[in-house]
């Protein structure tokens, strides 16, 4: 069972393991506007947390994705590349950004559960 | 009917809009002319001009020409005369209406610069004349230096960057160069940008190839100061401040930046594109700035270059005036000279920045502007700018919502929180403005703020203008509120084209016409 952590950036992980799959939250991603570029991470690349690691550029803005935890990424969503309205259509599933390996499982520590992001965005 | 991604009508006015259904033979409606793509007007296969034919001469391209056709239409002068006219005819202009784009500074081009900048001694000379023919143009450039310099108080100036992204990327390349002379080019690394600077900042930073910090916003819209005690450091080169801030705030903390910055080893470079809101009332030098650009083409009037290039000359502190870029100028009693060669000079340039000296046209039409309103008449210039802005947000207070409290400098910043749960987005109320005759303010910038609004009058608007723009607005943001989402979500009706999609356009644009 995977368990879905949230960030005060409005990135989402999916954590199975010791490996997370990362993307922007359907919240983000409303705010954002039509996505209409996607820059991602190189594959392969160790990465520290809060490092801007990828973009994401809308019709109103361009803004960075943060490393939420520290470790190396493993895969990026290429399909992004050419479809970037998928990160509009489903943020949370196949809109996922990159997959990374969790090398210091105490930073998740940090991050909000879906409960505590649901109160989050509503302020 | 046509919609764009975000469900908006895209089809454009002439097809759908009530008590317009008569349909036109041509396309055109009345006046307002249907205008095909100048390749859709001309033909590959009509010539507009007669030319002799080509007497038989030897090609000295060896092989090199060109075996297909450069595929230009041909066209008369009439054609092209009327494409350009109908097109202007369907744009908003500054001579058209107030045109209250926030942090462009669209002022009115006083028409005494338009005369001035077409005497022959400015307009009909070459950059590759000698030197001796052209000394009325570079005594001319002498003068708008020493305005700039008296303006700002600040050491030197460098002339030749053309707009204020470059004359940023000037202004880093100096205090590179700086750090290349202490031997520190490689241990500082990191400039600290605020959050509220311009976007081109940052740009600038990383394309001097530094590494960018961003230094986030306190509640008040400025520098968080707590924050900046915290990144200073010996590994920083630089901060680059933008004041007054894009939130139209003036940076209250600039002299404590300063020293901060300096303390630690680093340079301050200040943008300088909103210096509209506080030339002759402080002056730069005294802000412990080392480096700022002057938009020659927003403080000292010609809006936007005036669709041309612009001007963003770069004053310099004595720490960084050696390393100014070639060429400059030189004074030697009433004989000026053009420093072209690294070899002759005694400074420490850095390089060259453009094939020549800079915009001709932007120096003659400043120093215009700058001598017609003398050294009374450019601070009088920052008054109004900076009243006119807190007139418009102590009327639009009433039915819109300012981002931050207080009063502002030259532009007045709004969010989006009074369109909270009308269906109304800050897109939406922008195209709204244009059914009712104004081009729309600057949206969603800065990003601090939510669904932003900028909205900069200058001070060329009258009491008169201030008050019929004021009054639109607050009958749009009545109306927003009262459940009128349709008249917004469908706008523009009266526009020659509907919503635009930006979404396709962004995503697969179509940047080359090609035949069918």
């Amino acid at each position: 069972m995977s368990k879905l952590y949230f960030t005060k950036d409005h990135e989402w992980l999916s954590v199975e393991g010791s490996n997370a799959t990362v993307g922007v939250s359907t919240y983000a991603a409303g705010q954002l506007g039509d996505v209409v570029f996607v820059e991602l991470p190189q594959i392969g690349k160790t990465v520290k947390k809060g490092e801007d690691i990828a973009v994401v550029e809308s019709v109103k803005s361009a803004s960075e994705i943060y490393a939420p935890i520290s470790g190396e990424i493993t895969a990026a969503n290429e399909a992004l590349e050419d479809a970037p309205e998928t990160v509009n259509e489903d943020a949370q599933g196949a809109g996922w950004f990159f997959k990374m390996t969790i090398a210091d499982a105490s930073e998740l520590s940090g991050l909000m559960d879906e409960a505590a992001y649901g109160e989050f965005t509503r302020e | 009917m046509a919609m764009n991604s975000t469900g908006r009508p895209t089809a454009p006015a002439n097809q759908n809009d009530a008590g317009q259904d008569v349909k036109t033979f041509s396309g055109s409606r009345g006046l307002l002319q249907q205008e095909p793509l100048l390749h859709e007007v001309g033909g590959l296969e009509k010539c507009g001009v007669d030319f002799p034919p080509i007497p038989d001469c030897k090609s000295r391209l060896d092989g090199l020409e060109r075996d297909n056709k450069i595929g230009l239409p041909g066209l008369s002068e009439p054609e092209v005369l009327r494409h350009y006219v109908r097109l202007s005819q369907r744009n908003y202009a500054i001579d058209l209406g107030l045109y209250p784009l926030g942090s462009c500074t669209m002022k009115h081009n006083p028409r005494l610069n338009e005369k001035v900048v077409r005497l022959p001694g400015f307009a009909d000379i070459h950059p590759l004349q000698p030197q001796s023919t052209v000394q009325g143009a570079l005594a001319l450039m002498g003068e708008v230096s020493h305005w700039l310099m008296a303006i700002t108080g600040m050491d030197a100036v460098a002339l030749s960057p053309k707009a204020g992204a470059h004359g940023e990327w000037c202004g880093m390349m100096c205090i590179r160069e700086a750090l290349k002379d202490r031997g520190e080019v490689d241990t500082r690394r990191r400039v600290l940008v605020p959050e509220s600077a311009h976007g081109t900042n940052p740009a600038t930073a990383a394309a001097c190839g530094f590494e960018i910090d961003e230094l986030p916003a306190d509640v008040t819209g400025r520098v968080d100061m707590d924050v900046l005690r915290t990144k200073i450091g010996p590994d920083v080169a630089a901060i680059m401040l933008t004041n007054p801030n894009t939130c139209g705030l003036f940076e209250r903390d600039i002299c404590e930046i300063a020293d901060l910055v300096h303390e630690a080893g680093g340079y301050f470079y200040c943008d300088g594109a909103n210096l509209n809101a506080i030339m002759g009332k402080t002056r730069v030098r005294d802000l412990g700035v080392d480096a700022m650009h002057i938009n020659l083409h927003k403080t000292f009037s010609t809006p936007h270059g005036g669709g041309g290039p612009g001007a963003g000359p770069v004053v310099l502190s004595k720490r960084l005036s050696a390393y100014a870029p070639l060429p400059y100028l030189k004074a030697d009693g009433d004989s000026w000279t053009l420093v072209e060669d690294a070899a002759q000079s005694e400074a420490k340039p850095f390089g060259r920045m453009s094939a020549f000296h800079g915009q001709m046209g932007m120096f003659v039409r400043a120093l215009a502007y700058m001598m017609s309103h003398g050294a009374d008449g450019l601070r009088q210039v920052s008054e109004d700018a900076v009243l006119n802005a807190n007139y418009l947000l102590a009327c639009l207070s009433d039915e819109m919502s300012p981002a931050f409290d207080g009063a502002c400098m030259h532009e007045a910043l709004f969010d989006d929180a009074f369109l909270k749960d009308t269906g109304v987005t800050t897109l939406d109320f922008s195209k709204a403005m244009i059914d009712e005759g104004y081009h729309p303010m600057t949206m969603y910038f800065p990003l601090v703020v939510h669904g932003a609004m900028l909205i900069e009058p200058t001070e060329t608007e009258s009491k008169e203008s201030l008050d019929r723009f004021a009054d639109t607005l607050l009958a749009l943001a009545k109306a927003a509120k009262s459940g009128d989402r349709e008249r917004f979500v469908t706008a523009p009706v009266l526009a020659p084209l509907r919503r635009l999609d930006e979404t396709r356009a962004a995503r697969s644009p179509v940047l080359r016409w090609a035949a069918d």
